[in-house]
């Protein structure tokens, strides 16, 4: 890694307080985003993932929330930014698109006018017809046909697929050197994932633009990230390449995420395996390690948190929190010839 | 357009000939509503009520009766049976007084319902939240008669800083017409103001919880701007549609109390002399000029609503 990453998140903590109590939705999470990356954050709904994506850009508004811990972009630290110097960072330096694209735009103003709004916020000496010229520019290079003539449509007047392709044109428009994808295909049907992922892909390429990518879909990872963290119940279990993710993986969690990807280029297994129980509450989260009660290979140990540490020889960025030894791991993970979780056979 | 307007005046006129229909029956079945009765005078023996009866038609047949009536009521010949007066120069009279009440306090309403929810909704929680809170909660449960008796009693007989009643109209000295309307004014306007600003700040703090306020800010917008221009511009859609439906209603004869209490020589005024005296000519009339201005408003509040919200469309001609 370059001696000062682009963005640097470090000991992030996102806690708020409930009528139940205190609820620590991110949990100490650190991680470094160079020029041109692109990382996956994945987990289950609730693991703090959006949590820790809306903190960076300071969008976790709540008078109950407290926010710890450090978030940088090229060494300015954004978590004690004023609301005014966070303005200038949204949308044009890290520009944030949503999981949906259906409610994200507003449905009162044209296509053409909410990307304008967003350049004159940063430059109110853009002269709406330069402004305008700009907004078909960037519909046109995110893919939207008739462009010219699209950029008066309402929000309705477009499809799921074409509104997400808005706000990634929307995110586009100050050339920011971030873009935060926040389940950016959850909302819309396989063949559109596809087209967005491989518009996001490009844009990536051709713009060098650093992206993270929230998602729950391993196999959306797989098309386009250079690093992963794996993030469970607020923490960051797992953090590796793609490659050291997907063929050696070393947190169980991990093995029940891709277990549960369905293979076209493997036997179908009876039944589409699942992690059997659900997210601990993260108001009263488990002592010890978070995935304890879910996992079929929790021993002793597992009562004490294991740190993020390297813990295998050939992969010194390779971390995970997890007692188990390496070996042992590889061993555990093999079910019927795959990843996956499941207890060993007595 | 032109279909959506087809559609609604026809909708109009058959609204207007129900509604006329149901006052009609209605008056005809009250008990002692006999009007050749009333109007033969206290002592009248039957020959005298035979007569008026006869000259005036009510032995002829309730639907012709009805027919008479309403060819009256557009040929501006219909006669009270009260005062003898015409019935729709009596109404014409009253217009200005009433539309003055009624404007005035509709501009008041919407300014402060609007100002008061705004500030309400983007403090939401704090002291001035809890303020306006008292003060719309007061406004909406104090009736309107006891607050106009209120001003009435404190600020023209003790203070005697506003007449108690009159009217100046407004073509003749417009800083009279204001001052002795803005006691009417603020009575009428006092409840929708409580109404109207509690009911845009629960429709802006369930707009800012929607996904495109977050891309607002997201996109750095500045926190006015993304209030004003996604949070209340979104919130206002329903708010337009009850001020529609509230100023036809208000105009239609709504303002009657606040008329009463400020001895304003309104419509709402002929309206209360009309039921006390069972008078139905201009209990038709008024029925009918109110009913119009609801109709008509509604379908104001159709168009403005497609106006604002593009998602709307009027009819099925529209693109």
């Amino acid at each position: 890694m370059s001696a000062q990453p682009l963005l640097s998140v470090r000991d992030l903590r996102v806690g708020f307080t409930t009528e139940a109590g205190r609820l620590q939705a991110v949990n100490g999470v650190s991680f470094e985003l160079a020029a041109g990356e692109v990382l996956a954050i994945v987990g289950e709904s609730g693991s703090g993932k959006s949590v820790t994506a809306q903190t960076i850009l300071g969008l976790t508004r709540s008078p109950n929330a407290t926010i710890e811990g450090s978030v940088s972009l090229r060494g300015a630290e954004l978590l004690d930014a004023g609301e005014a110097e966070l303005r200038k960072v949204r949308g044009a330096e890290i520009a944030m698109i949503f999981q949906d694209p259906m409610t994200s735009l507003n449905p009162v103003y044209r296509v053409g006018a909410q990307l304008v709004e967003a350049i004159r916020a940063h430059d109110a000496s853009v002269s709406k017809d330069a402004g305008r010229k700009r907004a078909i520019e960037l519909l046109d290079a995110v893919g939207i046909a008739d462009a010219e003539r699209r950029v008066d449509d309402y929000p309705h007047e477009f499809s799921g697929g074409m509104r997400q392709r808005a706000m990634i044109a929307m995110g586009l428009t100050l050339e920011p050197d971030v873009l935060i994808a926040d389940e950016p295909t959850t909302a819309l049907d396989v063949t559109i994932q596809a087209q967005i992922l491989r518009l996001l892909e490009d844009l990536n390429r051709e713009r060098n633009l650093a992206t993270i990518l929230i998602t729950h879909d391993l196999g959306v990872v797989a098309e386009m990230a250079d690093r992963v963290l794996v993030m469970y119940a607020g923490r960051v279990v797992e953090a590796g390449t793609l490659d050291e993710i997907f063929y050696d993986p070393q947190h169980p969690y991990t093995w029940g995420l891709l277990g549960s990807l369905s293979r076209l280029d493997r036997p179908r297994p009876r039944r589409l395996p699942q992690i059997s129980g659900a997210p601990p509450s993260l108001l009263a989260p488990p002592s010890g390690c978070a995935f304890r009660p879910r996992c079929p290979h929790e021993f002793g140990k597992c009562s004490s948190l294991p740190g993020l540490e390297a813990r295998i020889e050939d992969g010194p960025d390779h971390a995970d929190r997890c007692w188990l030894k390496p070996a042992k791991k590889r061993e555990l993970r093999e079910v019927e010839g795959r990843i996956g979780l499941e207890a060993p056979a007595a | 357009m032109a279909r959506f307007i087809a559609r609604r005046l026809i909708g109009m006129v058959l609204v207007l000939f129900a509604i006329s229909v149901i006052v009609f029956a209605i008056f005809n079945v009250i008990p002692n509503s006999d009007p050749a009765v009333r109007m033969a005078g206290k002592n009248a023996d039957a020959q005298l009520i035979e007569n008026v009866t006869k000259e005036w038609g009510f032995d002829k047949s309730l639907p012709e009766q009805y027919a008479t009536t309403m060819k009256k009521i557009f040929t501006g010949d219909l006669i009270s049976y009260s005062s003898q007066l015409n019935v729709d120069e009596k109404i014409v009279e009253g217009i200005p007084q009433t539309f003055s009440l009624c404007i005035g306090a509709a501009v008041i309403w919407m300014f402060f319902g609007i100002l008061f929810g705004y500030l309400s909704a983007i403090r939401a929680g704090g002291w001035l939240d809890r303020v306006l809170t008292v003060v719309s909660v007061a406004g909406i449960s104090i009736p309107v008669v006891w607050l106009g008796v209120i001003l009435l009693n404190f600020f023209c007989y003790k203070l005697e800083l506003f007449p108690a009643s009159g009217y100046v109209g407004l073509t003749e000295d417009p800083v009279q017409w204001a001052y002795h309307l803005i006691l009417p004014w603020l009575t009428l306007a006092f409840i929708s103001v409580g109404f109207y600003s509690r009911v845009l700040r629960s429709n802006m703090l369930d707009a800012m919880n929607e996904d495109y306020v977050r891309t607002a800010r997201a996109k750095g917008l500045s926190e006015r701007r993304v209030m004003s221009r996604h949070v209340l511009r979104n919130s206002l859609i329903p708010i337009v549609t009850l001020f529609g439906l509230d100023f036809g209603a208000t105009l239609g004869g709504g303002a009657i109390l606040t008329e009463a209490v400020f001895s304003l020589e309104g419509i709402g005024q002929y309206a209360y002399e009309a039921t006390a005296n069972l008078d139905l000519p201009p209990i038709m009339a008024i029925t009918l000029f109110g009913a119009f201005f609801i109709v008509f408003f509604n379908a104001v509040v159709d168009v403005a609503y497609a106006y604002l919200d593009p998602r709307v469309r009027l009819g099925t001609s529209a693109q």
